[in-house]
């Protein structure tokens, strides 16, 4: 049942995709100073808060773990994180993508960049830490208080380009400008995408939490399989 | 649709696909490999003498 599920909500994800690739490229507006360029902003917003969604869940989950030291918060925040990290990789790639046309740099070291990397490598430590402790509980543990201090990270990223004067834009979104800074029809498309994304992330935490599960087992089977030994 | 700067924008695009294709094979890759090592345990425990 859980298998369907996951299965019809990654076809659900897919056919929402392509409906909105579709709207993206053949109906929206064109920007009147960057051109085609801009529809970038599509997959480099939206990855962003996915990103940020599974990093608060893992948080959060990290928390609940020390509290009751139940595997399964400590699966779901590996699985939240990794599947962040990707997310997050395609945020900084697309910028990159953009600023190189835009600015005519692929990188500058302005503090909303500077600290989306940082974030983005403190959570590649994460995954490089649990490698690195073998006992499951010290390891747990361990990722868990990491995890929940990672997290500042994330929310300075968010703040950085209203607490500094950046290269990168500033906010667009009327939920945080309060104004009309962007047309109705391409912050209707981006909530569209981000939802795409969200459902995405759904299924990919799924499958792999699902990997953690039998990650698990093998660890379970080896520790049998020498005591018979 | 406008043409100006097209090329980055079909850039961006394959960017952030080609990264979800990779971690979605990257998933698929490490589950069979632990489906295997699942099977390889199983057997082994079954062919050793139970003390």
């Amino acid at each position: 049942m859980r298998d369907k599920i996951i299965f019809g909500a990654g076809i659900f994800a897919a056919l929402y995709f392509i409906r909105n690739l579709y709207v993206i490229l053949l109906q929206l507006p064109d920007e009147a100073m960057q051109g085609a360029v801009y529809r970038i902003f599509f997959f480099h917003l939206p990855p962003y808060f996915a990103a940020v969604f599974c990093f608060l869940g893992a948080a959060i989950a990290s928390g609940m773990y020390l509290k009751t030291k139940r595997w399964h918060y400590d699966v779901f925040a590996v699985s939240a994180t990794e599947v962040g990290l990707a997310l997050a990789a395609i945020n900084l790639v697309t910028g990159m993508i953009w600023g190189r046309q835009q600015w005519g740099i692929w990188w500058t070291w302005d503090a909303r960049l500077t600290s989306a990397l940082i974030t983005w490598l403190i959570y590649l430590g994460y995954l490089m830490l649990r490698e690195g402790i073998k006992d499951p509980s010290e390891r747990a543990k361990n990722s868990a208080v990491l995890s929940i201090f990672a997290f500042f990270a994330v929310y300075f990223t968010y703040k950085a380009n209203e607490w500094y004067r950046t290269q990168h834009p500033g906010p667009v979104l009327t939920i945080r400008t309060g104004k009309n800074t962007i047309d109705p029809a391409m912050q209707a498309m981006l909530f569209h995408n981000l939802f795409a994304f969200l459902l995405l992330t759904v299924v990919l935490v799924a499958v792999r939490m699902r990997l953690e599960d039998s990650q698990r087992a093998v660890e379970s089977l080896r520790r049998r399989a020498h005591a018979v030994a | 649709m406008d043409q100006r700067n097209f090329e980055y924008m079909f850039y961006g695009l394959a960017a952030a696909w080609t990264i979800l294709c990779l971690y979605s094979l990257l998933l698929t890759s490490r589950g069979r490999k632990i489906q295997a090592e699942i099977e390889h345990l199983k057997r082994m425990l079954e062919a050793s003498p139970k003390k």
